[in-house]
C-alpha cells in the first residue's frame, strides 16, 4: 500500500509511583492504513487506553508521562505539537475518540442536546442554529428513537445503552476520520453490545472512517475489525490480519487468551494447561511473558523483537514454530 | 419524590432549631440575667418601682408561663422594648436594617466577582504563583481580624492617602445641598435610581470600605472553594472527553468544569453570609456605618439586653433560613446533585 | 486474636506515623507554621516570667511618655498612657493563647464524649444529642458567643466559657460522624461479641480513631478562638481593661488610631500572625492525615 494513515515508533510511556517510574507501554511499531479497521486487544491493565490517550496526548502530566516516541498522522508527528495546536487542528478534527465509561466521560449538568452542540460549533464553526438542527441528526445516525427528546436529558436520564450511543454520536460529530474506540462495548450487556457493535460496522461502511478498536474480547475484534495486534504489559506481542492472528495464533498467550474461555456455565478451564504459574520473574530485558510461559527457554532472556511469519501475521517469540501446547 | 420529602424533612428541621434557639434566647433573658426588672427600670430605682417592673414585667409567674409569653410575643413581632430607648426593638430593627443589608448585598457580589476567577485561575496554573498567592490569600483572609482592617483601611484611604472618608453613609454637605432618594430605603439603590451622579459618586465612596473589609472573609472562602472543587473536577473523565473532541481550553474551564463546582460554591456562600452578618457587628460602628452592627455594638456597651437579644435572634432566624435555602437549592436542582 | 490484630494495626500506625512526619517535613509552609506555633507558645511562657507583672493591674503607666511614636526603645510607641505597646503585645500572647486552649480544651470535653455516645449508641439518645447540637449550630459561632458573654457578664473568664459553649456541638459532629462509621467495623463487633463493655468499646476503639479529625480541627480552631476573643474584648464583652489582650488593645485604639498607628497596628498584627499560624498548621495537618487529600 501506500503510507499509513497513522505510524507510532518506539512509544514508551512511564508512571510515576511511590516505588519510581514503570513503564506501561512501549510500542515499536503500529502502521493503520486509512479507510482500516485496526483492533488492539489485551487484558484489563495492559496498556490499552493509554495508547489511546497518548495518541491525543491526554495523559494526565503526573502522573504518567509520554518519555519518547513518533506519533506521525499522515507524517505530522503529533508529538511535537503545542497543546494549542492539539486542541485546534487535530482534537476532534482529525482525532476523535468513543470512551468507555459513557456515565464518566458525559458532563452531567449538561444536556445531550447541548454537549453535541457545543462541539459542533466549535469543530464546524457554524451557528448555534444550524448546530442543533446537524445534533439532531447525529443523533438519528446512532439510532436513537425521538431525537428532540433526547436532545434534552440529562445524562443521568438515560440508559447506559442509549449513553454510549451518545457518546458515538459525540465522537462523529467532531467530524473526524480517525475514531479510536476504547472498548466501547465494556459496561454494557450483551444484547446491546450486538447492537452497538452493528451501528459501529455500518458507521465505518457508510462514512468510510479509520478505527482504532481497542478491547479485551477477541470475539468483538473479529466481527469488525480486518487487522488485529494483541498487547501484552504494553507491548505489542502479536499482529496481523484478524483471520491470521486469530484463527493461528503463534504466540502463547494469544492462545492462552483465545482458547481459555469456558464453553458453557458449568464447564471449568485448566488454566494450568495454558499458563505457568509465576515462579520467576520475567527478565527485564527479555520476553515479557517470560514468567508465565510453558515453553520458556534460556534463550527467551535475549531481547525479543517481532519476527515476521508471513506477510499478514508477525509475532514476538521466537519459538512460534514450534507447537503451542 | 424524595426531594419532596427531603425538603419537608428539611424545613421541619429548621422549624424545630429555630424553637430551639427561641428556647435558648429565652434562657439566656430571663434565667441569667439576676434581676431584669432591676435592670429594666434602671440604676436609681427603688425598691417598689423594682417590685412594679417585675409584675408588669411578668417576671413574678412560674417559668413555663413566662415563655409562653415570650414565644407569644415574638409571634406577633414584638421583640420587647430596648433598654435605652425605650422604643419596640422592632421598630430599631426595621430601621437600622437596609444600610447592613446593602452591605452584606455588596460584600457577596464582591466574593463572585473577585473570589470565583482567582478559584478558578489558581486551578488551572496549579502550583505557580498565583496559586500560592491565592492559597495564601483565602487562609490570610480568613484569619484577619475584620475590625483591624477595618481600621488599617482607615488609615491608609482616609488618613494616609486622603482619598475616602472615614464613616457614615453620606457627606453631611451633600445631604444638604441635594435631596436625599428614598424609594427604597436601600441608598445605594436609591441613588442609582435617581441618576444624580454627585450622590451616587458620595454614596459609593463611603460605602466602598466598609463593603471591602467584610468581603474579604467570603472572598477567601469562595476562592478556597472554588479551587478546590476544580481541581477535583478537572481530573474528571468527562473533562478529557471534552478536550478530546478538540473544545477550547478556555470553554472546558469556564463552562464545562465551573459549572459543575457551582453547587459547592453556592452553600458556601449562603453560609458565609450569616458570617458576614456577625462580622459587620464589629465593622459597622468602625465606620459609623448605621445598621445592625451599630445598634448591638452599641447595645453591648450599654447592656440593652432587649436589644441584644433581638439582633441575635435575627441574626439566628436569617442563619437558619440561609442554611435551609441552600439545602433546598441543592435538593432541587437535579443537575447539581450528582 | 484481636490482639494480633492490635500489634499490626499499631504496626501499620507507627508506619504511618513515620510517612506523616516525613510529609511534614516536605511542606514548607506547614513547617513554617509549627515553628511559628512553637514560637508563639515560647513567648506565652517565657516573657511572663521575665517580666513579672500582675498584667490585671495597672503598671507601669508613664503619663510623661503616653503615644509615642516606635523608637528603639519602645519599638511598638507607647499607648495613651505611656505604656509601652511592645511589651503588653507580647504579655498578650499568654493571655490569648491561654484562653483559646481552655476554651478549646472545655469544648472538647463536652463535645467529645457526646459525640462518641450518641454515635456508638444510637438511636433515642443519638437522635436527641444531635437535635441539641443542631440547634446550638443554628448560631453563627460568633454570635453565641456574644449573647452568651453579654448576659453572663463582661470579663474574660465568661468569654471562655460562652466561646466553650458556642463550640462544642462541632466536635460532638466530628465524633459522632466517626463513630457511626467505626461502630460498623469488624473488630468493634468483635469486641462487642465477646462481651466487652460498651463504654470500654467507646473508650478503647471509638475515640482513638477519632484522634486525626479532631487534632486537625483542634488545631485550626485554636486560631478561630483567639480571633473570636479578640472580636468579644473588642467589643467590650472579654477582657476588661487594663489586661492586655490584643482585641481590647485595639479598641482602646480606636480613639487615637488616627495620630498614633502602631496603637492599632501591632496589637492587630500580632492576632492576624497567631491565628494565621495556627490556621496553615491546621490547614498542612489535614492535608497530611486525610488520605483523600494527600497528593502522590
Amino acid at each position: 500500500m501506500n503510507e499509513p494513515y497513522l505510524h507510532i515508533k518506539n512509544l514508551k510511556v512511564n508512571f510515576k509511583t511511590f516505588e519510581g517510574s514503570k513503564n506501561v507501554l512501549n510500542i515499536d511499531e503500529l502502521k493503520i492504513f486509512k479507510g482500516e479497521a485496526y483492533g488492539i486487544i489485551g487484558e484489563s491493565g495492559t496498556g490499552k487506553t493509554i495508547l489511546a490517550l497518548s495518541i491525543l496526548k491526554l495523559i494526565e502530566s503526573p502522573p504518567g508521562e509520554i518519555i519518547s516516541g513518533e506519533i506521525l498522522l499522515e507524517g505530522e508527528d503529533l508529538l511535537k505539537l503545542s497543546s494549542k495546536s492539539l486542541q485546534k487542528k487535530v482534537r476532534g478534527r482529525k482525532i476523535s475518540m468513543i470512551f468507555q465509561d459513557p456515565m464518566s466521560t458525559l458532563n452531567p449538568v449538561f444536556t445531550v442536546g447541548s454537549q453535541l452542540e457545543n462541539v459542533i460549533i466549535e469543530t464546524q464553526g457554524i451557528n448555534r442554529k444550524k448546530a442543533y438542527e446537524k445534533s439532531v441528526e447525529m443523533i438519528k445516525t446512532v439510532k436513537l428513537s425521538d431525537a428532540e427528546r433526547v436532545m434534552d436529558k440529562y445524562p443521568h436520564e438515560l440508559s447506559g445503552g442509549q449513553r454510549q450511543r451518545v457518546i458515538i454520536a459525540l465522537a462523529l460529530s467532531c467530524g473526524a476520520d480517525f475514531i479510536i474506540a476504547d472498548e466501547p462495548t465494556r459496561n454494557l450487556d450483551v444484547t446491546i453490545q450486538a447492537g452497538i457493535l452493528k451501528l459501529m460496522k455500518e458507521i465505518q461502511k457508510e462514512m468510510n472512517v479509520t478505527i482504532l478498536f481497542i478491547a479485551n474480547n477477541p470475539g468483538l475484534i473479529s466481527s469488525i475489525c480486518d487487522k488485529a495486534g494483541i498487547l501484552y504489559r504494553g507491548q505489542i506481542i502479536e499482529k496481523g490480519t484478524t483471520r491470521e492472528v486469530l484463527k493461528s495464533p503463534k504466540h502463547p498467550y494469544t492462545y492462552a487468551l483465545l482458547n481459555a474461555v469456558p464453553r458453557s456455565k458449568e464447564d471449568r478451564v485448566d488454566l494450568n494447561k495454558f499458563i505457568m504459574k509465576e515462579t520467576e520473574e520475567s527478565p527485564a530485558d527479555g520476553c515479557i511473558f517470560f514468567s508465565k510461559c510453558l515453553k520458556r527457554k534460556e534463550s527467551c532472556k535475549k531481547p525479543q523483537s517481532l519476527l515476521k511469519i508471513n506477510d499478514n501475521h508477525y509475532v514476538r517469540c521466537h519459538l512460534w514454530e514450534e507447537d503451542i501446547v | 419524590m424524595l426531594v419532596k420529602n427531603y425538603i419537608i424533612k428539611r424545613l421541619l428541621l429548621g422549624l424545630m432549631v429555630l424553637f430551639g434557639v427561641i428556647l435558648i434566647t429565652f434562657f439566656l433573658t430571663r434565667v441569667i440575667p439576676s434581676n431584669p426588672a432591676a435592670q429594666w427600670v434602671g440604676p436609681r430605682a427603688t425598691p417598689e418601682q423594682i417590685q412594679q417592673a417585675t409584675v408588669e414585667l411578668g417576671l413574678d409567674k412560674p417559668i413555663y408561663i413566662q415563655f409562653i409569653k415570650y414565644f407569644k410575643d415574638l409571634l406577633s413581632g414584638n421583640l420587647g422594648y430596648s433598654l435605652r430607648s425605650k422604643q419596640p426593638v422592632i421598630n430599631e430593627l426595621k430601621t437600622y436594617l437596609p444600610p447592613t443589608l446593602e452591605l452584606i448585598f455588596m460584600s457577596t457580589i464582591l466574593a463572585v466577582v473577585i473570589g470565583i476567577p482567582l478559584g478558578v485561575n489558581a486551578a488551572k496554573k496549579k502550583d505557580k504563583a498565583l496559586d500560592h498567592f491565592c492559597r495564601f490569600f483565602s487562609v490570610g483572609a480568613v484569619s484577619l481580624p475584620t475590625f483591624w482592617v477595618a481600621l488599617f483601611l482607615q488609615l491608609i484611604f482616609y488618613r494616609w492617602l486622603d482619598l475616602l472618608p472615614l464613616g457614615g453613609q453620606l457627606d453631611t454637605r451633600i445631604k444638604m445641598l441635594y435631596e436625599i432618594p428614598d424609594y427604597t430605603g436601600f441608598l445605594f439603590l436609591d441613588s442609582l435610581l435617581s441618576g444624580n451622579w454627585v450622590v451616587i459618586k458620595d454614596v459609593f465612596s463611603h460605602m466602598i470600605l466598609p463593603a471591602v473589609t467584610i468581603a474579604l472573609y467570603p472572598i477567601g472562602l469562595v476562592a478556597r472553594m472554588t479551587r478546590s472543587a476544580l481541581l477535583e473536577i478537572l481530573s474528571e473523565d468527562y473533562i478529557k472527553a471534552a478536550r478530546s473532541y478538540g473544545l477550547k481550553e478556555r470553554l472546558v474551564l469556564w463552562r464545562y468544569a465551573l459549572k459543575n463546582s457551582l453547587g459547592t460554591t453556592v452553600t458556601v456562600l449562603a453560609l458565609s453570609i450569616g458570617y458576614t452578618l456577625v462580622n459587620t457587628f464589629l465593622v459597622e460602628a468602625i465606620f459609623s456605618w448605621p445598621g445592625i452592627g451599630s445598634y448591638i455594638a452599641t447595645a453591648v456597651v450599654a447592656l440593652d439586653y432587649p436589644a441584644i437579644m433581638g439582633v441575635t435572634l435575627f441574626s439566628a432566624f436569617s442563619y437558619i433560613l440561609l442554611n435551609l435555602t441552600a439545602d433546598i437549592i441543592i435538593a432541587l436542582d437535579p443537575r447539581v446533585r450528582v | 486474636m484481636i490482639e494480633n490484630r492490635f500489634l499490626k494495626t499499631l504496626k501499620a500506625k507507627f508506619k504511618q506515623f513515620k510517612q506523616n512526619v516525613f510529609l511534614l517535613k516536605r511542606n514548607r509552609l506547614t513547617k513554617l507554621a509549627f515553628y511559628g506555633v512553637i514560637a508563639l507558645f515560647l513567648i506565652a511562657i517565657i516573657v511572663p516570667i521575665a517580666l513579672p507583672s500582675d498584667i490585671h493591674v495597672d503598671q507601669d503607666t508613664n503619663p510623661s511618655e503616653k503615644l509615642l511614636s516606635p523608637s528603639f526603645e519602645h519599638p511598638f510607641g507607647t499607648d495613651e498612657l505611656g505604656r509601652d505597646v511592645f511589651k503588653r503585645v507580647l504579655l498578650g500572647t499568654r493571655i490569648s493563647l491561654n484562653t483559646a486552649l481552655i476554651a478549646v480544651g472545655i469544648a472538647l470535653l463536652i463535645g467529645v464524649p457526646l459525640g462518641a455516645i450518641a454515635g456508638y449508641f444510637g438511636g433515642f439518645l443519638d437522635e436527641f444529642i444531635m437535635r441539641i447540637t443542631d440547634v446550638f449550630l443554628g448560631f453563627p459561632p460568633l454570635l453565641l458567643a456574644i449573647a452568651i458573654a453579654a448576659f453572663l457578664g463582661p470579663n474574660l473568664q465568661n468569654a471562655m466559657l460562652a466561646i466553650a459553649i458556642a463550640w462544642w456541638p462541632w466536635y460532638t459532629r466530628i465524633v459522632r460522624g466517626q463513630a457511626v462509621s467505626i461502630k460498623e467495623r469488624q473488630f468493634v463487633k468483635a469486641a462487642n461479641a465477646i462481651g466487652t463493655p460498651s463504654m470500654k468499646i467507646v473508650f478503647k476503639h471509638v475515640l482513638p480513631n477519632c484522634v486525626a479529625p479532631l487534632i486537625v480541627q483542634a488545631s485550626m480552631d485554636i486560631g478561630g478562638v483567639i480571633l473570636t476573643i479578640a472580636s468579644l474584648s473588642f467589643l467590650g464583652l472579654g477582657a476588661q481593661s487594663p489586661t492586655p489582650e490584643w482585641g481590647l488593645m485595639v479598641s482602646t485604639s480606636r480613639n487615637y488610631f488616627l495620630n498614633a498607628w502602631w496603637y492599632s497596628i501591632f496589637p492587630g498584627l500580632a492576632i492576624f500572625f497567631t491565628v494565621l499560624v495556627f490556621n496553615l498548621l491546621g490547614d498542612g495537618l489535614r492535608e497530611i492525615l486525610d488520605p483523600k487529600t494527600r497528593k502522590n
